[in-house]
């Protein structure tokens, strides 16, 4: 199945990149994503504290399991403060 | 209720028109303003990263929350993106109510709420680097 990836602010910079549209497998869960992005983008695994996801604009825990033509986002700590959802 | 991300100078007259009813006796206004300073740093000016989408359901997420909870007339919210300098406005939040007490504290509650869930990031550059502000006072460092 195909998703795309997006990263922003501190993540855009680590990566380089915007986004990513991958082929992946059936089952893949957001963890199971960042797992493999980190092997992907070695500065990636050095920052994990804080980190959250989303899946189609809406905040998405990490053993959310992954759809076909889902959207998902590496979410930075925002601006002000506390992780609250 | 108005929701807008802009790369665009906000201006808060317009969102005060949008908002002001005849029945509306005040109209709280915050304005969210680049500093020049920040952990005893000089700031020179900010950039601001947005996921759009996201943004923008989360800040009308918020004007929900706050009309539910305040007897508010109506509520404006304004975000913009992109590089600001020192003294520019980055966020605007601007509740009508018939009484100033709600309005008071309606605005608070948004601008608290849009700081802890909106995914919208403000990168400092300083003299000499630039840093991701993460939550408060976590950095990721990146000297230039």
């Amino acid at each position: 199945m195909k998703i795309n990836v997006k990263f922003f602010a501190a993540l855009h910079d680590m990566t380089g990149r915007r986004e990513l549209n991958l082929e992946v497998r059936e089952g893949l869960t957001v963890s199971d994503l960042h797992r493999d992005l980190c092997a992907r983008f070695p500065r990636l695994a050095d920052y994990s504290s804080g980190l959250m996801y989303s899946v189609n604009a809406e905040y998405a825990p990490a053993d959310h399991t992954l759809g076909d033509g889902d959207e998902v986002a590496f979410i930075p700590p925002v601006s002000g403060g506390a992780h609250a959802h | 209720m108005l929701i807008r991300i802009t790369a665009d100078p906000l201006d808060p007259q317009p969102l005060i028109e949008h908002v002001r009813r005849d029945e509306s006796g005040a109209v709280a206004v915050f304005l969210g303003v680049v500093r020049n300073n920040n952990l005893g740093r000089r700031v020179l000016r900010l950039e601001y990263d947005a996921y759009p989408q996201m943004a923008e359901k989360k800040l009308r997420q918020v004007a929900e929350e706050v009309i539910s909870r305040w007897p508010i007339t109506d509520i404006a919210i304004a975000h913009r993106t992109g590089r600001l300098e020192i003294g520019e406005t980055s966020l605007l939040v601007v509740v009508s109510s018939p009484h100033r007490d709600e309005a008071f504290e309606a605005c608070q509650h948004a601008v608290n709420r849009i700081k802890e869930i909106v995914p919208i990031w403000k990168k400092e550059v300083w003299e000499g680097g630039e840093t991701w502000i993460e939550g408060e006072g976590r950095t990721t460092l990146q000297p230039q």
